[in-house]
């Protein structure tokens, strides 16, 4: 069961001088979150680009442990 | 990617193809399955824009591979012009900027409420179906 700290740490580890706020909108149950991530990797990418890096993270996770992850992603 | 070897990724690619808008969903405008496919319509129905769906759900072969070909992980997802805008969380975020009716070419309200309503108004239109009955590779040697 996936913890909001694991990922945090997953996408602070792979998103270049990011920070993620997880919360867990199960109340935790551990399967549906929401992730607020500022990172400059962000700039100059479509909403689209920027929340595939961080579905990128997880890859198959999404859909699999991870049920749902709403994401915001903003570059600061 | 052609008919032979890969039937309902070509039925997938055909509908984004000639819907100008293309909501693939979890359910129907009319009764969602999910609350992030039931928040994508309202706020496609709130601008008043028109729109196709496609039901994901009777055959998971469907979002396999929707989500393999526009490498994005959930459901909903919404096509415009042949190009994925976003998921439930982008096209809230845009109906509250007023730029998902930029990107449908319709007016935006003129008093945006603050997220996206919950109710779907009636009169959708019908879903459109992925037939994964129909689609069988074609019979060798014809």
């Amino acid at each position: 069961m996936p913890t909001t700290d694991e990922l945090k740490d997953r996408i602070e580890a792979a998103i270049p001088e990011s920070r993620a706020d997880v919360e867990d909108l199960t109340g935790g149950g551990g399967d549906h979150f929401r992730a607020t991530v500022v990172s400059p990797a962000f700039a100059g990418l479509s909403r689209i680009d920027q929340h595939k890096l961080v579905y990128d993270v997880f890859g198959a996770d999404i859909g699999g442990p991870i049920h749902a992850l709403s994401l915001s992603t903003r570059t600061e | 990617m052609s008919a032979t070897e890969n039937p309902i990724r070509d039925a997938i690619t055909e509908a984004i193809t000639e819907h100008d808008v293309l909501l693939f969903m979890k359910g129907t405008p009319e009764q969602p399955a999910c609350g992030f496919s039931a928040r994508t319509v309202a706020a496609l129905e709130a601008l008043g824009a028109p729109f196709a769906a496609v039901d994901i759900l009777p055959d998971p072969r469907i979002r396999q591979e929707l989500s393999g070909l526009s490498n994005w992980p959930t459901i909903p997802q919404l096509f415009v012009r042949g190009e994925l805008v976003g998921g439930c969380d982008i096209i809230t975020e845009m109906y509250e900027t007023g730029e998902l009716a930029s990107v449908l070419g319709v007016a935006a309200p003129d008093e945006a409420p603050d997220t996206a309503p919950a109710a779907v108004e009636p009169g959708a239109p019908a879903p459109l179906q992925i037939d994964t009955d129909g689609l069988r590779p074609p019979t060798p040697g014809r």
